[in-house]
């Protein structure tokens, strides 16, 4: 069977509309700009005595995270509460895949217990894509598969979190100068926002990183890049930091953190290069004196924390399209 | 077919709800898009206190399995509390009632209501719920395949008009 659909792009099915969401990569501006839309009128949700739609009322959504996640596990399951489903997490680095079950075998027995959509996080690229192209195979495309990150590879909710973020403080993308900072190597993050960026028409965005920690053919995708991060953030209007991943570094990519502090840390001297009105954006978990200043992780520019917020809404809106394409 | 003058049931509506409603106490909530505009006209013609609220029924539909999320859902906003308040859920046509049901579960998920009534503009008849207007100064039969909608002209005139399915 055939995985891709008739427009070619494996996330949307016959009709266009988003069937999984795996990747930003690819989809059409119409359908960031209407998950973005559909996210702001969930924000209120949070406000009422009770905190809950009824849209998905009996479904069953099944976080599976064979990787560790504090933050992106617990909005998922938030938001899939808001919206009233049930919802069942399985944190399968210690569980079933220690005794050696295959990703696919874990996700046929889930599919066994009447799932309606896999939240998907996976050390590995492409293992949520396997997820739903093995449905597809199986004529289960009804399960629904989003990807709270896998591997390198795309981290599409916390793209599109940080779009709705800039919205709501910049309210157009059409004049804006955006920056990606850090460790851009490592990190799904930072492909998730790009594509999101770019798509969504920004005219200029900028990549600041040091030449090791930044992949080959990055600029490929239509980025700026700055290998001095004075010069980069010149003028910006959105400061978007990234992770130090010590975590998936292999060598010695870096001399040391205080180095890379020196260097590549946003502090309030080099944040006021950036226009003043500058947003700084950081996807967490910080490192603290690693890439950015506590002075600036805890200052007026900061909107980490509204960040964690409308990522709950903006999964809400993720999720209530999908099931409501069936 | 002869459609209802909009601008008079608005006038009528009014009317009809003034010598039942203590202006100091109701509150109204319309329902998007035609209700919060006749819901703007009654709170100014009654001259109510307090503020009125407006809702996107979108996130409680029925028929969200059939049809998915509605493509242009907005906030709902209700500037009072609902707590032990007599709402007034306004709307511009009555149908199905199924919206007016969508709009009853919304408004309890905000407070638990006192009292609740129903004001609209015209009863266009097909119901498929046990749900009845408290105010309603028009009634009118209209066959399943058309649709009765509410416009806003640029001078903020109401009219009808009827839209083939």
């Amino acid at each position: 069977m055939n995985f891709m659909s008739a427009s070619g792009n494996p996330q949307l099915n016959k009709h266009g509309e988003l069937n999984h969401l795996l990747t930003i990569e690819g989809l059409p501006r119409e359908v960031l700009e209407r998950i973005l839309d559909i996210a702001a009128p969930f924000t209120g949700v949070a406000e009422r005595e009770v905190k809950k739609v009824p849209l998905l009322r009996g479904k069953s959504v099944f976080n599976l995270f064979f990787e560790n996640s504090t933050r992106t596990r617990t909005t998922f399951e938030i938001a899939a509460k808001r919206l009233s489903a049930d919802v069942i997490n399985l944190n399968i680095s210690t569980s079933s895949a220690n005794k050696g079950e295959t990703l696919l075998d874990t996700a046929d027995n889930l599919a066994a217990m009447q799932a309606d959509m896999f939240v998907v996080r996976h050390a590995s690229s492409g293992a949520p894509y396997l997820i739903a192209q093995h449905l597809a195979a199986t004529g289960r495309d009804h399960i629904h598969v989003v990807n709270a990150g896998d591997g390198r590879h795309a981290h599409p909710t916390q793209g599109l979190l940080d779009m709705y973020t800039i919205r709501h403080y910049k309210k157009d993308f059409s004049q804006l100068t955006v920056a990606v900072v850090g460790d851009v190597l490592h990190s799904r993050v930072a492909r998730s926002q790009i594509h999101a960026l770019t798509t969504l028409g920004v005219p200029e965005v900028r990549v600041i990183a040091p030449k090791t920690l930044l992949p080959t053919g990055i600029d490929r995708l239509g980025v700026r890049v700055f290998n001095d991060m004075r010069e980069g953030l010149r003028g910006v209007d959105v400061v978007m930091m990234l992770r130090l991943q010590n975590e998936r570094m292999q060598g010695a990519l870096l001399p040391s953190t205080q180095e890379y502090f020196k260097s590549w840390g946003l502090t309030p001297e080099k944040l006021a290069l950036a226009k003043p009105d500058a947003i700084v954006m950081h996807p967490g978990p910080m490192n603290r004196g690693v890439e950015i200043d506590s002075a600036v992780a805890d200052g007026s520019q900061a909107v980490i924390l509204p960040q964690v917020t409308f990522g709950i809404a903006v999964r809400m809106a993720v999720m209530a399209m999908l099931a409501g394409n069936s | 077919m002869q459609l209802p003058d909009a601008e008079a049931l608005c006038t009528a509506l009014a009317e009809a709800m003034r010598p039942r409603v203590d202006p100091e106490r109701i509150a109204l909530v319309g329902i998007h898009t035609g209700g919060v505009w006749v819901a703007e006209r009654l709170h100014a013609a009654l001259g109510l206190k307090i503020p009125s609220g407006s809702m996107d029924v979108s996130f409680y539909r029925d028929d969200f399995n059939q049809r998915g999320l509605h493509a242009n859902a907005r906030s709902s906003h209700i500037p009072f509390d609902v707590e032990g308040a007599h709402v007034v859920i306004v709307d511009d046509v009555l149908y199905t009632g199924r919206t007016i049901r969508a709009a009853m579960n919304e408004l309890f998920d905000f407070g638990r209501p006192a009292r609740i009534d129903l004001a609209v503009l015209t009863d266009r008849g097909g119901r498929e719920l046990p749900i009845a207007p408290t105010f309603c100064p028009h009634a009118m039969s209209l066959p399943a395949a058309q649709m009765l909608a509410l416009e806003r002209a640029a001078d903020g005139g109401l009219s009808f008009r009827v839209m083939e399915k």
